[in-house]
């Protein structure tokens, strides 16, 4: 840590979650790359939790990454059983297919 | 330039190029692919910054588990990608609006918040326990409850997966050991005396 600032590794998190964002944006359509987004975002939130750890010293930041990381695998685990299931009923992964609940 | 520096930019240039490329392929199978990528660049970020279990857990949990199931969830559903892309470059102006914003605030946020000693240090990484070691010290006294619910947040995803795809198909042939036990000879079995020159 003495030799890279704890700057460079939050403005890097910070790109990397505002690429999450923007893939979200850009990806209207195509649901398993949302998802991938999200777990972009993700990892960004567990680079800061990391770089602040290390930083200040103080270990809960890294246990919590690692509980970042539990519910980032758990949420891949369950959303593409969505889309799978979804797929499977529908034959389409498109969002703007997903409107049945609207009603 | 220090050594640790100029490691740092690479990872980090790399990291952020693939995660750019995870979000602009065509082909799904390229995004999951720069996907785990930009993981192993984040796993060699956390290498360099000192916590070695996490980038270990990175690289087992994120390219093992996760990645591989992207992986096999693309290429196990036959989609059309070509529709999918279409409508790609209208979302790219408001998008593009929201992560820049969003971008610059980050970036304002950091620049203009000075970091203060920390008031308590509850667990400090001493120098003559390495990463895991003072991590599993912590992990299993101090913050016991929090690995319990993640214990119980995996197993919560592990059944709805399996109850969101699981399915009884009709009509397969399957084998029903309950039943063959309890068939009985008379039930199934016929003798018959046949008669020579007769037949059946």
């Amino acid at each position: 840590m003495a030799a890279v600032p704890l700057g460079h590794y939050l403005t890097l998190a910070a790109t990397l979650f505002t690429i999450g964002v923007f893939g979200i944006f850009l990806n209207r359509k195509n649901v398993i790359v949302i998802l991938m987004s999200v777990e972009l975002i993700l990892l960004a939130v567990n680079i800061n939790f990391v770089a602040f750890s290390v930083a200040l010293g103080d270990l809960a930041g890294q246990v919590f990454a690692m509980f970042i990381l539990t519910v980032a695998a758990a949420e891949a685990a369950i959303g593409l059983a969505i889309v799978v299931v979804y797929f499977r009923n529908r034959g389409s992964i498109e969002v703007e297919d997903i409107n049945l609940m609207r009603g | 330039m220090s050594v640790e520096l100029f490691v740092f930019w690479m990872l980090a240039l790399v990291a952020v190029a693939s995660a750019v490329l995870v979000i602009s392929a065509k082909n799904p199978v390229h995004s999951v692919l720069f996907l785990i990528l930009c993981f192993f660049n984040a796993a060699g970020l956390f290498v360099l910054i000192g916590a070695e279990f996490l980038a270990m857990v990175l690289v087992v949990v994120y390219v093992g588990a996760v990645a591989v199931l992207f992986m096999f969830v693309v290429m196990m559903l036959d989609i059309n990608f070509v529709r999918l892309r279409e409508g790609f470059l209208n979302y790219l102006p408001i998008g593009g609006l929201v992560g820049l914003v969003l971008l610059a605030e980050l970036v304002l946020v950091g620049a203009s918040w000075a970091l203060k000693e920390p008031a308590i240090a509850a667990a400090p990484a001493t120098a003559e326990l390495d990463n895991t070691r003072a991590l599993g010290r912590v992990l299993y006294t101090e913050h016991f409850l929090v690995f319990q619910i993640a214990g119980f947040v995996l197993l919560v995803s592990i059944i709805g997966a399996i109850a969101l795809t699981l399915r009884e198909r009709v009509g397969v042939k399957r084998q029903d050991i309950a039943r063959q036990v309890h068939r009985r000879p008379a039930e199934t079995l016929v003798l018959e005396r046949v008669e020579p020159g007769k037949g059946v």
